[in-house]
């Protein structure tokens, strides 16, 4: 037996670890499933919240979470936060809040929002997946093994181009995404390990970025979302963007300047105002304090004042909240309990609203900050097959439908149908020898295509030339466990697969998310081996010392000359590979080492037997 | 589970929806008792379960579970399992989408018609004749389900085509009533 073990992490035979994500708007957080229990990962700096901000210095790598924070204020135009908001968006929907935002979109964002940040043009997965590379890492270093797959939530009124969006960003970061899971049934998950089997559960999630509210049922470990509504728009960063609209007002008639151009003043502002806004979840009054180039803005806000002013927002939450709860066929009397998620819900006046709109007292027993994280990784936990009990049935949030005759969406698989879910229709051509038929795919209630959301066009291709009307084409529609579309198609004439070429309307084509892997794979890939080779004089630095704790003591003195040689010689390889960047080479340095220095080990151990029964010390 | 799947997998995937629940095809349903039976296929088959499989056996808990939860949507609706039936034996139920009036009900919806217009144009007294046409026609639409149940459980005991002749006409009936109680409704709110 040797004293110098060196653990080199998982074996190959256990399966590889799959964590949960929580990818926020303005924090992420990634768990793990311990033994029954979900843990929270901590980062470097010891929380395990990973503020969801990524800076991109013109030179050098770019910096995640809370050092990237503080470049909001030192280099704005060059620190993007809130990206979660931008994700599968078009320059289009998003003009109204860029201009709130410091950093700048760059020429062709029509289907992908291009920013120009550092230098470079980035699209949102981009920098999701730096977000996401840096909880990989917190828990790879946490864990002490490599984490390759993960479970990421999204708000569960993201539509298909949003999760399309985030998987791309963890496939960029190197993370096999094996399931995307709505946000508030993930909470849920979270709450359902040791609360009551049966009954149902509303979870209100009033996040920084996004509204959800969804309705389960639950049933013997079985939890069943029977409806889904909310507000992708509509959160916390709302509740900033109003204080410090007129926080720049107020400032303006003061100081007679008008700051809103002004990034840093703008950024030091908004962190006034989120301080304010924290501090009046507890206190009666809050100040906004600007201290700017030598000149001072003190403003104190009053929780009532504050709580006039946030009144329309709160209520925007309550219409799904209905609409919601019709659409699952329950009362407000028929919810056995109420969850609040995210941060926003520690607000006493969103916890109020809750209260008189469910009849009831809501859970606040876990953080809100981390019960989706928590959620995440049961999640991970149901798909590694370490939890066996539990079962999430999900729906998906918004009717698909085809576009047909005159502008006019018929509804193919409707809202709040549980995933995955299909439907199947046959196409035909209109014009003899006709080669190709254009499918156009909605999302969204709405009865008209200008009043849906264009998911995609779908191009049957190669199509048998046949009379006109001739043509069979079956094509399958499917909604898969993620809420992402699946199309194929056959052709019923022949029973040959027909080919489908897909245009998505939003978002990356599958050959630009390749190409984004690949780029960021040579960076990887270094990332990767600067790390391992940190790591791996870590050890070597354990047992170096250890090796030479033992050279004091008897039992070195009593090995053989030759076996000390050899020990003195493996010590002195490992010195020289100490500094090389070959991590292989000093770990193989390493197993040299313990080699040689088994007899040596044997000798401790048997003096520290002998030392014991002489009841002295040993070393 | 493994050996369930196997079997399931010589067999390629359910044919109709009445095989993915391995029941015989049935116009009437116990549906507490096909609940609980959608629970046990969810738990057996659902994708989540297979996340560390073949990509055989993934794709064949996506398709499978998928066509449950089509199935299990349609069979407790019992106008959506009424017209899936009709359609698998045969009975194309899109042309009867057709707005054509069913005869006994003219007089009355022309009356409906007359009275929506009024009621648009803040007639408060045509407002009251809405409501009781809204009443109406709701009851009526009881008395069809009620119809409708009694042919399920009439084709059930002697399947015949006379009852899915029967079920048509009265599907294409209940179709058009539930647009008159929308439109009715609409007015009213």
């Amino acid at each position: 037996m040797s004293v110098f073990q060196i653990d080199f992490g998982d074996t190959p035979d256990t399966p590889p670890r799959v964590v949960g994500i929580d990818l926020g708007t303005t924090n992420s957080l990634v768990a793990f499933l311990d033994l029954t229990a979900p843990l929270v990962v901590p980062g470097t700096n010891g929380s395990p919240i990973v503020p969801s901000v990524v800076y991109f210095p013109t030179t050098g790598e770019p910096v995640v979470g809370a050092e990237a924070q503080e470049a909001l204020l030192t280099d704005p135009v060059n620190t993007v936060y809130s990206a979660k908001r931008l994700m599968g968006r078009g320059a289009a929907d998003v003009a109204g809040e860029l201009a709130l935002l410091p950093f700048a979109m760059a020429e062709g964002s029509e289907s992908v929002i291009r920013l120009a940040v550092g230098g470079r043009q980035l699209t949102p997965p981009e920098i999701s997946a730096y977000v996401l590379r840096q909880l990989k890492q917190n828990a790879e270093a946490f864990l002490n093994e490599t984490i390759t797959q993960a479970v990421i939530t999204v708000p569960a009124y993201f539509n298909d181009a949003q999760r399309q969006a985030t998987k791309d960003a963890g496939r960029i970061a190197g993370l096999e995404v094996l399931r995307l899971v709505n946000e508030p049934t993930a909470a849920a998950l979270a709450y359902g390990l040791d609360k009551r089997r049966n009954g149902t559960i509303a979870v209100y999630d009033f996040g920084g970025g996004t509204f959800d509210i969804s309705i389960l049922k639950l049933e013997e470990g079985l939890f069943e979302v029977l409806a889904t509504n909310g507000d992708t728009h509509l959160g916390g960063d709302d509740i900033d963007d109003l204080l410090l609209r007129i926080a720049l007002e107020d400032v303006d008639t003061e100081w007679g300047r008008d700051l809103s151009n002004d990034h840093e003043a703008v950024q030091r502002l908004r962190r006034a105002v989120i301080n304010a806004k924290h501090e009046l979840s507890s206190l009666p009054a809050a100040t906004i304090t600007l201290d700017y180039q030598g000149r001072e803005y003190r403003r104190s806000f009053p929780r009532d004042v504050f709580e006039k002013l946030i009144t329309p927002l709160i209520d925007r939450t309550l219409a799904p909240c209905r609409a919601c709860m019709a659409d699952a066929g329950v009362t407000p009397e028929q919810i056995d309990e109420v969850v609040l998620v995210g941060g926003s819900t520690r607000i006493p006046l969103v916890r109020q609203a809750v209260r008189a709109l469910f009849k009831s007292e809501p859970h606040t027993e876990l953080n809100p900050d981390e019960v989706v994280a928590l959620g995440a990784a049961v999640q991970a936990g149901i798909l590694s097959g370490e939890v066996e009990d539990q079962l999430l049935l999900d729906v998906t949030p918004l009717s698909l439908g085809l576009e047909t005759m005159g502008g006019v969406v018929t509804k193919l698989i409707l809202r709040n149908s549980t995933i995955p879910a299909s439907a199947t229709e046959q196409f035909t051509t209109a014009v003899d020898g006709q080669r190709n038929v254009l499918i156009h795919v909605l999302q969204g209630e709405r009865e008209m295509v200008r009043d849906c959301r264009s998911l995609a066009r779908f191009d049957l291709k190669d199509i048998d030339p046949v009379m006109a009307g001739m043509a069979r084409i079956e094509v399958r529609f499917l909604i898969d466990a993620n809420g992402i579309l699946n199309v194929s198609a056959k052709d019923l004439r022949t029973g040959k697969e027909q080919s489908v070429e897909i245009k998505p309307s939003y978002g990356l084509t599958d050959e630009q998310v390749e190409a984004m892997i690949l780029e960021s794979f040579d960076k990887a890939e270094a990332d990767f081996n600067e790390r391992q080779v940190r790591e791996a004089r870590v050890e070597a630095d354990r047992i170096l010392a250890a090796v030479d704790k033992a050279k004091q003591s008897d039992a070195w003195f009593d090995l053989p000359a030759e076996e000390q040689t050899a020990v003195d010689k493996a010590i002195n390889e490992l010195h020289l590979s100490y500094h090389g960047d070959d991590h292989v080479l000093i770990q193989s340095k390493m197993e040299a080492l313990d080699l040689a220095s088994r007899g040596l080990a044997e000798n401790m151990m048997n003096s520290a037997v002998r030392n014991v029964l002489k009841g002295t010390k040993i070393v | 589970m493994r050996l369930w799947n196997l079997i399931y997998r010589m067999n390629a995937l359910p044919a109709d929806y009445f095989a993915v629940f391995g029941i015989s095809l049935q116009l009437a349903l116990d549906l507490p008792e096909l609940q609980r039976q959608f629970y046990v296929l969810s738990k057996q088959h659902h994708p989540d379960r297979f996340a560390r499989a073949s990509a055989d056996e993934q794709r064949y808990a996506l398709d499978f579970t998928s066509l449950l939860n089509d199935a299990w949507r349609v069979f407790r609706d019992p106008v959506a399992r009424a017209e899936y039936v009709l359609k698998l034996l045969g009975y194309d139920t899109a042309d009867s989408r057709t707005n054509t009036v069913p005869a006994e009900l003219l007089e009355e919806v022309f009356e409906l018609n007359m009275a929506l217009e009024e009621a648009r144009d803040g007639d408060s007294g045509a407002r009251k004749q809405v409501a009781e046409a809204l009443t109406h026609f709701t009851a009526l639409r009881q008395d069809l389900d009620v119809e409708r149940d009694r042919i399920f459980a009439a084709y059930d005991a002697a399947p015949a085509d006379t009852h899915l002749e029967a079920l048509r006409s009265l599907l294409n009936r209940r179709r058009y009533i539930d647009n008159l109680v929308r439109d009715a409704q609409q007015a009213l709110s």
